[in-house]
């Protein structure tokens, strides 16, 4: 998943401006550049026969190296997570559940929203994890296949249960048991994603949108559909209207959605794969329909009336993200109760209320009615039996696997 | 500097072995250059050796990388991308043509028309930068929604029908079209254009004008025969300026393009983050950054101008 927060509340990224111009009387002459250019391709070719540096494999270690535990004298927990993905005050400045951690247990938490994209952060964390170095974070929120893949290269370390009391207990049936942490050994869910068909009823006109394939074949649509970049989420609701199970496919089942794929990227069906920006795009109009998130759905549809969703009688894919305490953390215990503190249906339901994504507690209902009755009936927030029983997930790939498909969505998409 | 390197004859027999104190400049200018000198080392020649390095593995995350000499990697991720490779181009020429035709008329009325107002066009010219270049480029797709003004006279001017046929845009919208993506860069990377075609028109002698004037010159043999002439240096850096940044940019192809505009930017950055291709991702690096080279060596040697600014 890119962004998960709707586009009125994404803070401006501030792209750096990359290039100073410069300007003035500066002798650059023809002359000096051309001189310039060639000794710097001479300099970077005969540097680049020396290099013989490679990458040194990741370390194999399963379940993770730790540190010291410096949770009992050093009363913090560094916690990084995505942007606009906790409770917040109306100042903008607190956030109550995690005041209410510190008073109870008098840890205080560092807390920085600073991952936007499971790539980009898994490049930024890499450097640090490959060498066996603390990444200066004790508690990370990852994606299903992130966690995956950090679980199988031995990058986070393996929890507690005797720390976790509340998460054992409460944890939903349908998190419970992912094929890459069976029992959750390494990780629990933050929140849970599902991913659904979303559509703007002033731009469809009448137009009925009921599957996946509604939006791949109705050439009324043309042009006017958006797909998710996040290749799981595009690749398993088309496996789901094929009529086959995400959580079970062949590599030939996954070539087939490609193509289907593909047929629609060809005819100028498919407008974009987007990441988290398909939000502005569906609110203005410019997508009628696309595979969207629904926490972002349930956010764009208070703010406009058009919007709606769909959940496709073939089912609908669900992912979460996931807590995990990364090798070499200084505060694991810390990060441990505080990953049990938001297993309290109490704390969840605050938590459930502010950002409209799908609650992995059990028991927060009455919570959550107490706080917003709206909420706590929307089966986007807190899914019924029928919603649940609709729900696949992804199943995890081999690292081979992940690279070839991720090569072929990579095709698809145009790059 | 040879001044500061010759000592001066002695000027009294009191102290003949002793050094004159102003001999230490000597190595003045080389310790100026030292910080300079460290962040090119650390931040352009070390990241170019490791990228170089990264482009002749194999491997993969999970058993390491080794450097194999798989030079095949290159030819490989050519064969694989060359229309995103020739796409890139044409974007980027097409981008700076358009930036040049913008951007000449606009120095020209800054360097020689604006009078007072000149501080004050500057200043707008430049204004947009105070602003993040993602934000810039998200504000088109506003300005070019399907449901938009802009669109919507577009449309009723057939003009759209006309870009249609000519494989620029498709239907009855602009957004996720080669359009788009030539427009936002073009507007991006106006103000590099400007900048330096503005300096080389405002150091240009007014006399001269009057000059040509006084020989009979016309306004238009005037321009084509001095002023252009002399704002070549402007015109060379300009299109540098603009060429380079924008055939690797791939940030205009991700939001107002589509699946057959991407660029060898978004090529790149698929393949580093997404696929973990590290050495294909490498390669591509490499080869755009040959393939400028190339381009921009040519260039300068046809230009025919000895100063860039």
């Amino acid at each position: 998943m890119e962004q998960y927060e709707p586009e009125r509340l994404t803070p401006p990224q501030a792209a750096a401006l990359r290039r100073s111009l410069r300007g003035g009387r500066a002798a650059l002459t023809r002359r000096s550049l051309l001189r310039a250019a060639t000794g710097g391709a001479l300099a970077a070719g005969g540097l680049g026969t020396l290099a013989a540096c490679g990458i040194p494999a990741a370390g194999k270690s399963q379940g993770g190296t730790s540190a010291e535990d410096h949770s009992a004298t050093e009363k913090v927990v560094d916690f990084s997570n995505w942007t606009e993905y906790l409770d917040v005050d109306d100042s903008g400045k607190h956030h109550p559940t995690l005041e209410t951690f510190r008073e109870r247990t008098g840890i205080t938490v560092h807390y920085t929203e600073d991952i936007n994209d499971n790539n980009e952060f898994f490049g930024k964390i890499k450097p640090q994890l490959a060498a066996g170095q603390d990444t200066g974070r004790d508690l990370i929120v990852l994606t299903d296949w992130l966690a995956a893949r950090m679980i199988r290269l031995g990058w986070v370390q393996k929890l507690d249960a005797s720390h976790l009391p509340h998460a054992y207990t409460n944890l939903s049936a349908q998190f419970r048991d992912p094929d890459w942490d069976p029992g959750r050994a390494y990780s629990y869910p933050w929140q849970g994603i599902s991913t659904v068909i979303a559509f703007n009823k002033k731009a469809l006109d009448g137009i009925e949108v009921r599957s996946v394939s509604d939006l791949l074949d109705n050439p009324k649509l043309k042009g006017r559909v958006g797909f998710l970049s996040e290749m799981r989420d595009s690749v398993g609701m088309t496996l789901l209207d094929m009529g086959k199970d995400p959580a079970r496919f062949t590599d030939d089942d996954y070539d087939a959605a490609i193509a289907r794929l593909q047929k629609a990227v060809d005819k100028g069906q498919i407008r974009r794969f987007t990441g988290n920006d398909y939000t502005s795009d569906l609110s203005k109009g410019d997508f009628a329909a696309c595979i969207a998130w629904a926490g972002d759905v349930v956010q764009l549809k208070s703010d406009n009336p058009h919007i709606d969703f769909v959940i496709p009688d073939s089912g609908y894919v669900t992912s979460t993200d996931n807590l995990c305490v990364p090798n070499k953390a200084r505060h694991k215990t810390n990060a441990e109760r505080l990953i049990d503190f938001y297993y309290e249906p109490a704390q969840a339901a605050a938590l459930a209320a502010y950002i409209n994504y799908v609650t992995p507690v059990d028991g927060v209902k009455p919570y959550l009615a107490k706080i917003d009755q709206d909420a706590a009936d929307n089966p986007l927030i807190v899914p019924d039996q029928a919603m649940q029983a609709k729900s696949h997930a992804f199943r995890s790939l081999s690292q081979k696997e992940e690279t070839a498909y991720e090569g072929k969505f990579a095709k698809l998409t145009g790059a | 500097m040879s001044t500061l390197t010759e000592a001066p004859p002695p000027l009294s027999p009191e102290a003949p072995g002793e050094k004159p104190p102003r001999r230490r400049g000597r190595f003045t200018p080389y310790w100026l250059l030292l910080p300079g000198m460290l962040w090119l080392i650390v931040f352009f020649a070390l990241p170019m050796v490791y990228q170089a390095s990264t482009s002749v593995q194999q491997g993969s995350l999970e058993q390491g990388y080794k450097v194999t000499w798989h030079f095949a990697t290159y030819w490989d991720a050519l064969d694989a991308y060359w229309p995103q490779f020739l796409r890139s181009v044409c974007y980027a020429a097409a981008a700076t043509v358009l930036c040049l035709l913008l951007g000449y008329p606009l120095a020209y009325l800054i360097a020689f028309r604006a009078g007072r107002w000149r501080n004050l066009i500057m200043v707008l010219v430049i204004a947009p930068f105070f602003t993040s270049f993602l934000i810039r480029t998200l504000a088109w797709k506003t300005i070019l929604a399907d449901n938009g003004p802009v669109v919507h006279v577009l449309n009723t001017l057939h003009v759209l029908d006309l870009t249609g046929w000519l494989g620029w845009t498709a239907g009855d919208r602009v957004l996720a079209t080669p359009l788009a993506v030539v427009c936002g860069l073009t507007y991006n990377f106006l103000p590099f254009m400007i900048l330096p075609l503005y300096t080389s028109l405002e150091r240009i002698d007014g006399r001269l004008h009057e000059a040509a004037g006084d020989l009979y010159a016309r306004p238009w043999t005037t321009f084509r025969k001095v002023t252009f002439p002399l704002s070549m240096p402007g015109v060379v850096s300009g299109t540098l300026l603009t060429f380079i940044p924008a055939a690797g940019d791939y940030v205009n192809a991700e939001l107002l393009g589509s699946t057959d505009t991407r660029m060898i930017g978004n090529v790149i950055q698929t393949q580093f983050l997404r696929v973990l291709d590290y050495p294909t991702a490498a390669a591509l690096s490499f080869i755009l950054m040959a393939a400028i080279l190339a381009m921009v060596t040519l260039y300068i040697r046809r230009s025919g101008t000895e100063d860039l600014v």
